[in-house]
């Protein structure tokens, strides 16, 4: 993303012009407990945007705002240019409906914690089933697409077994292929290894990387690997008690952090990045 | 009196009634579960008078006795100048009853299904109708197999009330030869037999679909 001028030191969002992705001032709570607040964030087609912090600190609550399993209390998302939430209707930003919703979300693919994957579909199927009933195309199309995305994440030769019969790390890597065969233009990841056992870890972060690299698809990557955000992520964001306090480069934020919460929180983690790097 | 030889000879005395019993378990047994599904779904609708209307007849059907509800339907509806002939007021008694416990296993095993399934499927940008039918319902209905099978045998069971409405089923065909012939021992063995041969095929079903359906399941 040599395009956009990122501010290496400010916790403000770099220019963008057209973000594929734009939170306006986007506040969330549950209940009494205010979660995000007031959340500005623009996001670059196919920018790689890694989003660390501490545990309850709302990541996941801003990835599921825009994957639609959570309603902003306040603010717009802007999804290419149109609102997620909302419909304009004379000038005005009214509440959408689910017809405007799912055609705005099309845009937005997501990868979760847990795989959760449908167990009693087979691994084919389970990549299969929203090309054919939500895209519509034909079943012998989609099951070409589902199996080069299968192959693409070393599952081709599982075509046939069920989500059970797989490791943690392979269903991971369906995952990743069930919502890559619905070609995204953003894929969310939230913290996609964190259910892993440490050597499985390494095959999945491998898959990410090459999306990544591939430069299609834009990312908003939620995780606790370090050392993954710094290789793949044109911008670190870090984001506390439900602020973005500090972005920026990865170099920049990982080895050079200026707020002292991110200081605080990367300290945990340097020894990790340290080795890899 | 023990029989030592298999009273063969009563057989055929009974079979009409085998006949009346089986009608009143197909019947009443596809009503329920298209009720239990109405039901079910009616009871986590998103409607308050929806929810409403199907809480009061899950209610009112699990909270009255069942030979109350046959009473009811048979002799008392006739003043009201609803008729039912006895086989309409058994199944439909039957199919209503059976049907407010089925909608109870229908609506729990629907919500038994872990939220995250639904939340995969809005990711992959799935109507909620293909949420329910694609993802959903499968999986429920694996879990509702069993106390499904667990209904249809009590059900079987319970359409020996209908001979109180006099309905000719196994049940009072048997009592009646008891009468005719006073070989009381002999043919309630029979009767107890019979149900259970009728109940068996139904109980292998039921594993059957279990085994169809728990494909790939850990
Ligand atoms: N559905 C909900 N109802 C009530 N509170 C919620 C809900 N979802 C999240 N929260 C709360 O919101 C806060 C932020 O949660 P969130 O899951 O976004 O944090 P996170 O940064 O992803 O944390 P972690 O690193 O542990 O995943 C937490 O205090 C959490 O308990
Ligand atoms: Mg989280």
């Amino acid at each position: 993303m040599e395009a956009i001028q990122l501010n290496q030191y400010e916790d403000i969002s770099p220019v963008i012009d057209k973000p594929i992705i734009s939170y306006q001032k986007v506040s969330k709570s549950f209940g009494d407990l205010k979660v995000l607040r007031e959340i500005d964030l623009d996001i670059a087609p196919g920018e790689i945007v890694a989003v660390i912090g501490s545990s309850g600190s709302g990541k996941t609550t801003l990835a599921r705002m825009l994957m639609t399993l959570e309603q902003p209390t306040s603010g717009v998302i802007m999804v290419d240019g149109e609102p997620l939430w909302h419909k304009s209707v004379n000038g005005k930003l009214v509440p959408a409906d689910e017809k405007h919703i799912r055609r705005v979300r099309s845009k937005i693919g997501m990868v979760f914690q847990q795989f959760n994957l449908f167990p009693h579909m087979t691994i084919l199927r389970n990549v299969t089933e929203a090309p054919i009933h939500v895209l519509g195309i034909s079943r012998a199309e989609a099951e070409e697409r589902a199996v080069a995305m299968l192959n693409k994440v070393g599952l081709g030769n599982k075509l046939d077994v069920y989500p059970a019969q797989l490791s943690g790390g392979q269903q991971q890597r369906v995952a990743i292929a069930r919502a890559l065969v619905m070609r995204p233009k953003v894929m969310l990841c939230d913290e996609v290894t964190s259910a892993l056992d440490p050597e499985l870890v390494g095959e999945v972060l491998e898959v990410l990387k090459e999306i990544a690299a591939e430069g299609e698809t834009t990312m908003l990557l939620i995780t606790h690997e370090m050392a993954f955000a710094g290789d793949v992520a044109d911008r670190i964001i870090f984001i506390d008690k439900g602020r973005i306090v500090e972005q920026g480069p990865p170099n920049v934020i990982l080895s050079n952090p200026r707020n002292p919460r991110t200081r605080e929180f990367l300290s945990r983690f340097r020894q990790q990045w340290a080795s890899k790097s | 009196m023990i029989p030592i030889n298999p009273p063969f000879d009563l057989l055929p005395a009974l079979l009409p009634g085998v006949g009346i019993t089986l009608q009143l378990t197909i019947f009443s047994s596809l009503l329920a579960f298209m009720l239990a599904f109405i039901v079910g779904f009616g009871r986590l609708s998103k409607y308050k008078s929806i929810q409403v209307v199907s809480t009061i007849y899950v209610e009112f059907f699990r909270g009255t006795s069942l030979l109350v509800q046959l009473f009811w339907a048979y002799f008392v509806l006739p003043h009201f100048g609803l008729e039912l002939t006895a086989m309409q007021a058994g199944v439909i008694v039957l199919g209503l009853n059976y049907g407010a416990y089925a909608s109870e296993v229908v609506r729990s095993s629907i919500l038994a299904v872990p939220k995250s399934q639904t939340e995969a499927g809005i990711a992959l940008n799935m109507t909620s109708t293909q949420i329910m039918y694609r993802v959903i319902l499968p999986q429920a209905f694996l879990t509702m197999l069993p106390p499904f099978g667990n209904l249809l045998i009590e059900l079987l069971k319970g359409t020996a009330l209908v001979s109180l409405i006099t309905l000719s089923d196994l049940m009072f065909m048997g009592a009646q030869l008891r009468i005719t012939t006073l070989r009381t021992t002999e043919v309630f063995c029979l009767v107890l037999i019979i149900y259970f041969i009728i109940a068996y095929p139904l109980i292998l079903g039921v594993r059957g679909l279990e085994s169809k359906f728990s494909k790939g399941r850990a």
